[in-house]
């Protein structure tokens, strides 16, 4: 009996080494240089009691097929605006687009009809919310939910959008998908439900997914079987994929390049090792430096002093003056220039400038 | 450690009716010791018991079974008047700073609120000093007594429940999650506070929470729970580079690390299904529905409590010699309970 347990174990660990080996191969990959979003100078307000809320300030960014771009970020940094203007889910009024693009296979999405969005809206990028206990309809059994959308864009027969669905269920490791799809959300477990939300994004083959926060509500272990689909699904759809989270665990595992963002706008961004290594932004240094590390035996935690701006009446210059440790006069007066370091490292600091070398000597 | 325990608990139970008869064992049979001055953290995932373990040795619950003792006394065996001595030397940080916190009343009411009750203070004027003084202690300055939770941002306010906590110059605190609801770099901010408020003041707190690496950063020993049982307890460098239990290695490797080289090469285990339900727990050790090594004996027997080195407790048959020398316990029905 125990040598029994012991080929388990053994089955176990091989089983363990091929995925890693599978990982580490996929984690570098060659991304291609075909751009599937375009995204410019995007400005996005809210009116509100209080005045006009600049939630976005000039956010500008690129995706490539296939990729995986994380944007990081505090809460009220906008990565969540930016993901909804994308999508084109910001209620207008009390939100406004005020200026800049969203450029999607020759369209702009800021521009185009309600009725023009729809044939986008969940076709070609499709969206995973944070809460899956929120996201599904509590009074509908799930193979409706999943069908729906199928069937609005693709005008196929129920047999075969069921078809479609039970295909769905075992692309994102849904067990017995013919009995489940009977079945209502409440009856699925969160990382269950989770799952069933991500088949819904992916039943019109998108090319382009979105997912705010997709692991926040759920534990650690849950997490990591839901960061590992994600991974698998790329694998076999090369989905390009837009990653919002706060949590640079979960980036390191998934991202190939992060974007950083700051009181409305991208403040640095880069591939993965890029910015955990090389980070040039005082604001992404301050980031790594206050995430304490499992790995770590005696290390000092620190934290960035201070809060966000308002962001009622943004800082002129650099948001980020305030709380940075080597903030000079220019920087609250004069928002710093884009600079690239590499083909895909690019800072808003004035670090970089050269005269600030002589300040620092 | 050879000083006596500031806090024990003892084979402690909490369940809830939930109707037909049936119960949520949402806490059942959990033990640990405090000692003074230390930080003693106590994880798992949601559900496992462990925000039901921290409120029921508060006396905010009534226990089912079991002993919480505070310096030898009995906490839900207290006269009210005991109680509310007690109360000055146990307080609580609660997780939501949004929702501990009256909208209505402003941070001086909030802060003199425990005073008043406790009649601490003689006058007006000793009472907005120590309040000046409290705010000062965590961060924020004698301007912000006048004005209202509304205007302050999570951080600021969970500074405000930690200065309410302090009020009454309490010697143990319990930290329900007090930093779940922050941002990254907020929530360092609010664990260095922790960190310097307890040096100064000799503070020992029961941090309870389910981000490891941060319990991990701020803990002396980590007791890890789930589903209402303690599986393994011991301090928290030994709990990351030696891990006996199953659940604890599978948690450890769940967690990501921001590190992408790490990342990579990091081997993972991938625990299978989710939580079962505490209403109807599975029978013998309550982690073998997802356990990799589960055997047939997990199902039968309960694992003890075992303490494997010094301070270093377990509860899993896979570290218990007793039962993996006997090959015939994996058949005797007798000794399922």
């Amino acid at each position: 009996m125990n040598e029994h347990q012991f080929d388990n174990a053994n089955a176990l660990v091989c089983n363990r080494n091929e995925d890693l080996d599978r990982q580490k191969g996929k984690n570098r990959k060659t991304v291609s240089t075909e751009k599937v979003l375009t995204v410019e100078e995007l400005h996005v307000s809210f009116k509100t009691f209080g005045g006009e809320v600049q939630a976005l300030r000039g956010v500008s960014f690129e995706l490539y097929k296939g990729e995986t771009l994380a944007i990081v970020g505090e809460s009220g940094c906008g990565k969540s605006v930016t993901a909804n203007t994308i999508m084109g889910l910001i209620p207008q009024p009390p939100g406004r687009i005020k200026n800049g693009k969203v450029l999607f296979k020759g369209k702009d999405l800021t521009k185009l009809s309600k009725a023009g969005l729809r044939k986008i809206q969940g076709v070609d990028i499709s969206m995973i919310f944070q809460d899956p206990m929120t996201a599904l309809n509590p009074t509908l059994q799930i193979g409706e939910q999943l069908t729906e959308g199928y069937r609005t864009h693709h005008k196929v027969s129920k047999a075969n959008a069921r078809e479609k669905a039970i295909e769905m269920l075992e692309l994102v490791g849904i067990p017995n998908p013919e009995e489940r799809l009977k079945q209502y959300p409440h009856q699925f477990s969160g990382g269950m439900r989770q799952r069933i939300v991500i088949a819904i994004a992916l039943i019109c083959e998108p090319e382009l997914l979105i997912a705010d926060e997709p692991t926040t509500a759920l534990d650690v272990t849950i997490q990591a079987q839901i960061l590992e689909l994600f991974n698998e699904i790329q694998e076999k759809t090369g989905v390009s994929i837009i990653l919002i989270t706060h949590d640079l665990g979960v980036v390191a595992k998934i991202a190939d390049r992060i974007a950083v963002m700051y009181a409305g706008k991208v403040i640095e961004i880069g591939e993965k090792r890029e910015i955990f290594y090389t980070p040039q932004h005082p604001y992404t240094k301050g980031l790594l430096n206050s995430v304490p590390r499992l790995d770590l035996k005696e290390e000092e935690l620190q934290p960035i002093e201070g809060t966000p701006p308002d962001l009622f009446a943004p800082p002129v210059g650099c948001p980020f003056t305030a709380r940075c440790p080597f903030a000079m006069d220019v920087c609250d007066r004069v928002y710093p220039e884009t600079t690239h370091l590499t083909k895909n490292h690019a800072v808003n600091c004035w670090l970089q400038d050269e005269r600030a070398k002589l300040v620092f000597t | 450690m050879t000083q006596p325990a500031l806090l024990s608990v003892i084979e402690l139970k909490r369940y809830f009716d939930v109707g037909r008869g049936d119960q949520l064992k949402a806490v059942d049979g959990i033990s640990f010791d405090i000692y003074k001055g230390e930080t003693f953290g106590l994880v798992g995932e949601s559900g496992c018991g462990k925000s039901t373990a921290g409120r029921t040795i508060l006396g905010l619950y009534n226990k089912t079974d079991g002993e919480v003792l505070y310096d030898g006394q009995s906490v839900h065996d207290m006269t009210s008047k005991e109680r509310r001595h007690f109360l000055k030397r146990m307080q609580m940080i609660f997780q939501d700073p949004y929702a501990s916190l009256n909208p209505r009343s402003t941070v001086y009411e909030i802060i003199t609120e425990p005073m008043q009750i406790h009649g601490l203070y003689k006058t007006k004027k000793e009472m907005r000093n120590r309040v000046n003084e409290l705010l000062e202690d965590v961060g924020l300055s004698g301007d912000h007594a006048n004005r209202y939770p509304h205007e302050f941002s999570g951080g600021q306010r969970q500074r405000i429940g930690i200065a309410r906590s302090l009020a009454l110059d309490p010697e143990f605190i319990i930290a329900d999650e007090p930093i779940s609801a922050l941002d990254v770099s907020v929530q360092a901010q609010v664990v260095k506070l922790l960190q310097r408020l307890q040096r100064e003041k000799g503070l020992t707190y029961l941090f309870i929470a389910h981000d490891l690496s941060m319990v991990k950063y701020i803990s002396d020993r980590i007791g890890v729970m789930y589903l209402g049982h303690m599986v393994e307890l011991t301090t928290s460098a030994q709990l990351y580079e030696k891990p006996l239990h199953p659940y604890t290695e599978a948690l450890l490797s769940a967690i990501p690390i921001p590190d992408p080289d790490i990342e990579e090469l990091r081997e993972r285990i991938l625990l299978q299904g989710e939580l079962p339900s505490p209403i109807n727990p599975p029978s013998g050790c309550v982690f073998r529905t997802r356990c990799p090594y589960a055997m047939q004996v997990c199902a039968e027997l309960k694992p003890k409590w075992l303490e494997k080195e010094s301070g270093h407790f377990v509860a899993c048959h896979l570290h218990d010699e007793k039962v993996m020398a006997r090959n015939d316990t994996i058949v005797v029905p007798e000794l399922s309970q």
